[in-house]
């Protein structure tokens, strides 16, 4: 079994890395692009679905873990020149999973005094948070401040970003599939159930928060190293409500469901490109007509497989 | 030092009471409805930018300023009062019996297409408010700067909270408002009409955006679509702050607000600004979460 899932994972590895080559070479600069943006986001929503989905728990402050992420891992690569190590693609994998690890702290530190209030005040108070952060990043000289930090080597190219996706899709998937997923989903259905079966709420939740800090954090460290840019208006509030609605449209706690509304929330500006200027009028729009039609989401809890076994049995 | 003391004192007071005013709006919803009506401070944008157009309409027409004034603040309160209602019946209606998540996600869902409608429709640039009332000092001591402005905002804010009072507390339509509030299930087996309630707590909330729309646009002549997001954030702290779904504690949350904003820009730094309300709010939450004036009641299973 253990050799088996190491074949896994090695061909996985090289499926991805013939690919990057594949598509370097075949397929247009733009367009690869757009599939990396994917990626990026791919990640992103199923961080968030870990917090939203799973735990029930509202967070609004996710792109802000996120900027964290970015800034930390940008801020080993390009401002402190530690040395010439963290300019290779080794190196700035090195300093996004730093990156990250500064996300779960933060994410715990701001987990642990807000995740004992619920819904709506959950969601203001890390929408609070989420502005906090991105304040600190302004008020830091040197980071750059409001300017941003430029010059940020770009290595997230396709292997690392989609390395990523399936890294933090098998780690998620793991984790909903242990006791700490099962205890986590309890607290979604029912916290005074759960309480009084045993469940330390509070912890799953935190657990649940940092995991999903840390996997934004990445997402953040991979966005930082595509763009080579950062500033703190990259990590607005808007950027948040784009992760909360990619988790909404695929459905709410369904990991397939996150890697669908990541991507069809990155495809759609490019594809809306045309309507440029309404782009922002017509994704309030789905998401409205989503929670008044399909409140569920486009996969409700389901994984994407669980749907296909149950016709093919039926 | 005393006279800037005073004079923060009066900034404070004259931009507490336009989150007053918008807290209120707030408040109101959440005690009847629980959830957080994200589009409330859309409303707000778009009853400034209602003023606008009516001010720059009617201007010519009318002469007298007392007169212009009136008719556009009741023009804005009648304009955010349709758009209210359109948003709850087609947005929040429909989600009345749904879990709260999902109208929280609605919400935030009419509150982004409001403000990017408004980007199209109004444009990104700011616009300038028209002064509907000429600007006149009237204490113009050394560094104590008290004008009619702040006045006209400061009294017309106090009336309609006390009217608001009054309905609230001396009719029948706020004692049902009161028992919608308190348990809406068995206002309903009582014979209360509660959509006509949510309605009418709806309209009362919009409008009162309106009024404080005109009031901001009067004190502070630069509005833009995305106007209301913060004023809306710190409406919704200060609701908070005084314990959301009380009344009383709306009023006197907006207050303190924004004295303490005045205080914060003129002793610590004008960046802090907008930090100091979620300061408050976490602060709030952490050791007192049901807010100043709140009754904390337990879940039971």
């Amino acid at each position: 079994m253990k050799i088996f899932q190491v074949a896994i994972l090695l061909g996985v590895v090289a499926l991805l890395w013939g690919l990057n080559f594949f598509f370097e070479e075949n397929i247009n600069p733009y367009i690869l692009r757009v599939i990396i943006n994917c990626g990026i986001g791919m990640i992103l929503a199923m961080s968030l679905n870990l917090v939203n989905g799973c735990a029930g728990q509202f967070s609004l402050g996710h792109a802000g873990f996120m900027g964290v992420g970015a800034y930390m891992s940008a801020t080993i690569t390009t401002v402190l020149n530690l040395s010439p190590f963290f300019q290779t693609d080794l190196g700035v994998g090195c300093a996004i999973v730093t990156g990250g690890i500064a996300a779960a702290i933060a994410g715990y530190l701001v987990g642990l005094p807000s995740l004992r209030l619920k819904g709506d005040y959950l969601a203001i108070v890390t929408l609070g948070f989420g502005e906090i952060i991105r304040i600190c990043f302004l008020n830091i000289e040197s980071v750059g401040g409001a300017r941003g930090l430029s010059g940020i080597p770009p290595k997230s190219n396709f292997f690392w970003v989609y390395l990523w996706v399936v890294i933090t899709f098998v780690a998620l998937l793991r984790l909903l599939r242990s006791s700490y997923g099962r205890a986590i989903l309890s607290v979604r259905e029912n916290e005074i159930a759960a309480e009084s079966m045993g469940i330390d709420i509070s912890r799953y939740k935190i657990v649940a928060f940092v995991v999903s800090s840390f996997f934004a954090g990445i997402a953040g460290g991979l966005f930082a190293h595509l763009q080579s840019f950062i500033d703190p208006n990259s990590f607005v509030f808007n950027k948040s409500i784009e992760a909360v609605i990619m988790v909404v449209i695929g459905g709410m706690g369904s990991l397939s469901g996150a890697i669908f509304g990541g991507i069809i929330v990155s495809l759609l500006p490019e594809l809306l490109r045309v309507f440029e200027q309404y782009r922002m009028v017509i994704f309030p729009l789905i998401l409205i007509i989503l929670m008044l039609v399909r409140p569920m989401g486009l996969l409700g809890h389901k994984e994407i497989w669980e749907i296909f076994r149950k016709k093919a049995s039926s | 030092m005393l006279q800037a003391f005073l004079q923060n004192i009066i900034n404070g007071l004259a931009q507490g009471s336009v989150y007053a005013l918008v807290a209120l709006g707030y408040t109101m919803v959440y005690g009847v409805l629980q959830f957080i009506n994200f589009a409330h401070s859309d409303i707000f944008m778009l009853g400034a930018f209602a003023g606008f157009y009516l001010a720059k309409w009617l201007s010519p027409a009318v002469s007298n300023p007392i007169f212009l004034l009136v008719s556009v603040i009741l023009g804005s309160m009648a304009f955010c009062v349709a758009v209210g209602l359109t948003v709850e019946r087609i947005a929040y209606r429909p989600l009345r019996s749904a879990p709260r998540l999902n109208v929280l996600i609605t919400a935030i869902g009419v509150s982004l297409f409001l403000e990017n409608l408004g980007q199209i429709v109004f444009g990104a640039d700011p616009q300038v408010f028209p002064s509907l009332i000429a600007t006149q000092s009237l204490l113009g001591g050394e560094g104590l700067v008290l004008n009619n402005i702040q006045v006209i905002v400061v009294i017309v804010s106090l009336v309609l909270m006390v009217l608001l009072h009054w309905i609230v507390r001396h009719t029948k339509l706020g004692i049902a408002m009161r028992a919608v509030s308190f348990d809406i299930e068995v206002a309903n087996l009582m014979g209360i009409p509660t959509d006509t309630i949510i309605i009418f707590t709806f309209t009362i909330g919009s409008s009162l955006a309106g009024a404080a729309a005109i009031l901001y646009g009067l004190s502070y002549p630069k509005i833009e679509p995305l106007l209301g997001v913060m004023i809306g954030l710190k409406a919704f702290v200060a609701a908070v702050f005084g314990g959301i779904g009380n009344i009383m504690g709306a009023a006197v949350g907006g207050i303190v607000l924004g004295l303490a904003e005045a205080f914060t820009v003129y002793y610590i730094s004008s960046t802090f600004r907008d930090a100091i309300a979620f300061g408050i709010l976490i602060f709030i939450l952490l050791f007192r979460p049901a807010g100043l004036f709140g009754t904390f009641r337990r879940e039971k299973v």
